[in-house]
């Protein structure tokens, strides 16, 4: 199997809602891929797509190595997820529900308290799993629905924002989780988040989608260097005007304007500094704070989109994070 | 957290129809003793209407000779006690809390999902049917009969039950909003008023008369009377099972429908 996820054009539409544009995606067996958009970019709706809950309105994708319109079954059963909205029965305990979705995939008694006992020192719920699931704390509720996802040894692990809401020790810990199930399950991880921080951590390849199409693809590390070696951002009074004097600053490769913020993309940020600040100081622009950083997965966002990931909100389409089901 | 296990290779497949329907039934049943506050209407209610209909009534219809009217009531508070009492709210807590999906992700036999609930709401039917016949020993009412006509009324009850409770379980399917599926209890008032359920059928007459003809639930009173008062009329009882499958012809299929746009991809 030479990919793990593989889509040409896929599309989806509601009604007049175009929520996925055309995406193309290449995934390769053992890959962690991270599908990095704000609200509404199409995350969630090409997710669905990819494990069978909603069918594309044209466009085709395979998912280890089946169709996932002719040949749902087998998408299924070769795929685990866990979706944005944690899945779980909260009159269920944590030890029933496993079982049950063991159960639901063939599994044997026996094969499914063996691979419980294993998920139990990656879930680290403890005696926890006999309580009854409405008593989880959010983190509980989002290790345990992850274990649920992996009950049957999946290839292949969508996650949809799964830190989402979780405090920064659980978000920690997932990712500590997804790091372990992908290295030592072999599992392709294919992630969806809107958080930079993440998809920087955990991706080894970063796709930035914003409204409902591929704006950039690469590692992390490619597509920091796409924007230039460092980044000064300065937050000034008049951005137009700091724009166009960055602009015929010599060494710089991109100047971006949003909002009060400028961000000038260079090779050497500690060389070109002062440049910029005496560029500035005479255009007559009003500086308010000037600042020397490698570049980030938003200055990317930025670059690629024109906008703060923060700030390209869309409104959800129906079947999208945030929307109605 | 990042303890290494050895991972044991399993292999995924479908669990087959009826594995699924046992496991999922199973999971229903588990959900009965969770959820007690949903029985308590169950309980009440048929006691109280017996209690009514009986204080009211039976004075006035037991001057014809030989009529019981509490063998007479007995089959109304069995129907008040089951009809409508469904998972059809634990339909809705799983498509609200994304557990719907997450067995859509599996390889689950889609009927299986609603079978399991049906299950349950078998069990359910049989189970809060007998305070109703505790209340009828209570009371002095003799099954004619005799333990296996009780066996018959249960079947019949459960069989009902589920018939009916396509209603529910079609809303809650089709809307996954709780407060729809509470008004499925509108459909209860036509289904078992509009029938013989203080007054025999003779007694009826007008439109009422007309209208109890038609209601198929009438014949399922019919029947759970005549096993109670009566013995084995067969005619009776096949009357009363023609009954629930006309309500079944309508309500099976919309359930059906239901569950079909539910776990449409579309």
């Amino acid at each position: 199997m030479e990919y793990a996820v593989h889509a040409t054009g896929l599309i989806r539409h509601f009604g007049d809602v175009e929520a996925v544009k055309g995406i193309d995606l290449a995934i390769k067996p053992g890959e962690i891929y991270g599908f990095l958009g704000p609200n509404g970019a199409g995350k969630t709706t090409t997710l669905r797509m990819l494990t069978t809950l909603l069918l594309p309105t044209a466009g085709s994708a395979t998912v280890a190595g089946y169709d996932v319109v002719a040949d749902a079954l087998n998408v299924r059963l070769n795929i685990g997820t866990a979706l944005q909205e944690v899945g779980i029965d909260p009159k269920q305990r944590g030890l029933e529900m496993l079982r049950l979705q063991g159960a639901l995939y063939g599994l044997s008694r026996k094969d499914v308290d063996r691979r419980i006992s294993e998920l139990e020192a990656l879930i680290d719920i403890g005696d926890a799993l006999n309580r009854a699931i409405s008593t989880y704390s959010g983190g509980m509720k989002r290790r345990l629905d992850l274990a649920a996802s992996l009950i049957h040894h999946p290839q292949v692990l969508f996650l949809d924002e799964p830190t989402t809401g979780l405090d920064p020790l659980s978000r920690a810990r997932v990712w500590d989780y997804v790091r372990t199930v992908n290295r030592e399950m072999g599992a392709t991880v294919f992630l969806t988040t809107q958080y930079l921080e993440e998809a920087d951590a955990l991706a080894e390849r970063v796709a930035i989608v914003d409204r409902g199409v591929l704006a950039a693809e690469g590692t992390p590390a490619e597509l920091k260097r796409s924007v230039g070696a460092d980044v000064i951002v300065a937050r000034v009074a008049e951005p137009e005007q700091a724009r166009e004097a960055l602009a015929r600053v010599e060494g710089v490769q991109r100047v971006e304007a949003y909002g009060d913020e400028v961000a000038v993309s260079v090779q050497n940020g500690a060389a070109l500094i002062s440049d910029v600040a005496l560029a500035l100081a005479g255009a007559g622009v009003h500086v308010n704070e000037l600042t020397l950083r490698t570049p980030t997965l938003d200055d990317v966002f930025l670059q690629v989109t024109g906008a703060r990931m923060a700030e390209a909100e869309e409104p959800a389409a129906p079947g999208e994070e945030g929307a109605e089901a | 957290m990042s303890a290494t296990t050895q991972q044991t290779r399993v292999v995924a497949r479908k669990a087959g129809f009826f594995r699924d329907v046992w496991n999922l039934g199973a999971r229903s049943l588990r959900s009965i003793p969770r959820d007690p506050e949903t029985l308590y209407p169950a309980l009440v209610i048929p006691v109280f209407f017996f209690a009514i209909n009986v204080g009211a009534l039976q004075d006035l219809t037991e001057v014809v000779p030989g009529f019981d009217y509490k063998a007479f009531q007995i089959p109304v508070a069995i129907l008040f006690a089951v009809t409508g009492l469904s998972r059809a709210n634990i339909v809705v807590t799983d498509i609200q809390s994304g557990y719907f999906d997450r067995l859509a992700l599996t390889p689950v036999n889609r009927l299986a999902i609603l079978i399991g609930f049906i299950i349950a709401d078998l069990a359910l039917a049989v189970a809060m049917s007998i305070p109703v016949y505790i209340l009828a020993f209570i009371v002095g009412v003799e099954f004619v009969s005799g333990p296996l006509g009780i066996l018959a009324l249960l079947g019949l009850t459960a069989l009902w039950a589920m018939v009916y409770n396509g209603f529910p379980y079609a809303i809650a399917l089709k809307t996954g909003n709780a407060a729809a599926v509470n008004t499925s209890f509108i459909i209860f008032f036509p289904v078992v008023f509009l029938t013989p359920l203080f007054v025999p059928k003779e007694a009826l007459t007008g439109w009422m008369s007309t209208v109890v003809t038609y209601n198929p639930v009438t014949y399922l009173l019919d029947g759970m009377r005549s096993l109670v008062s009566e013995g084995w009329v067969m005619s009776d009882i096949l009357a009363a099972l023609g009954g629930i499958a006309a309500l079944g012809v309508l309500t099976v299929p919309l359930a059906s429908w239901a569950l079909a746009g539910r776990v449409r991809r579309s």
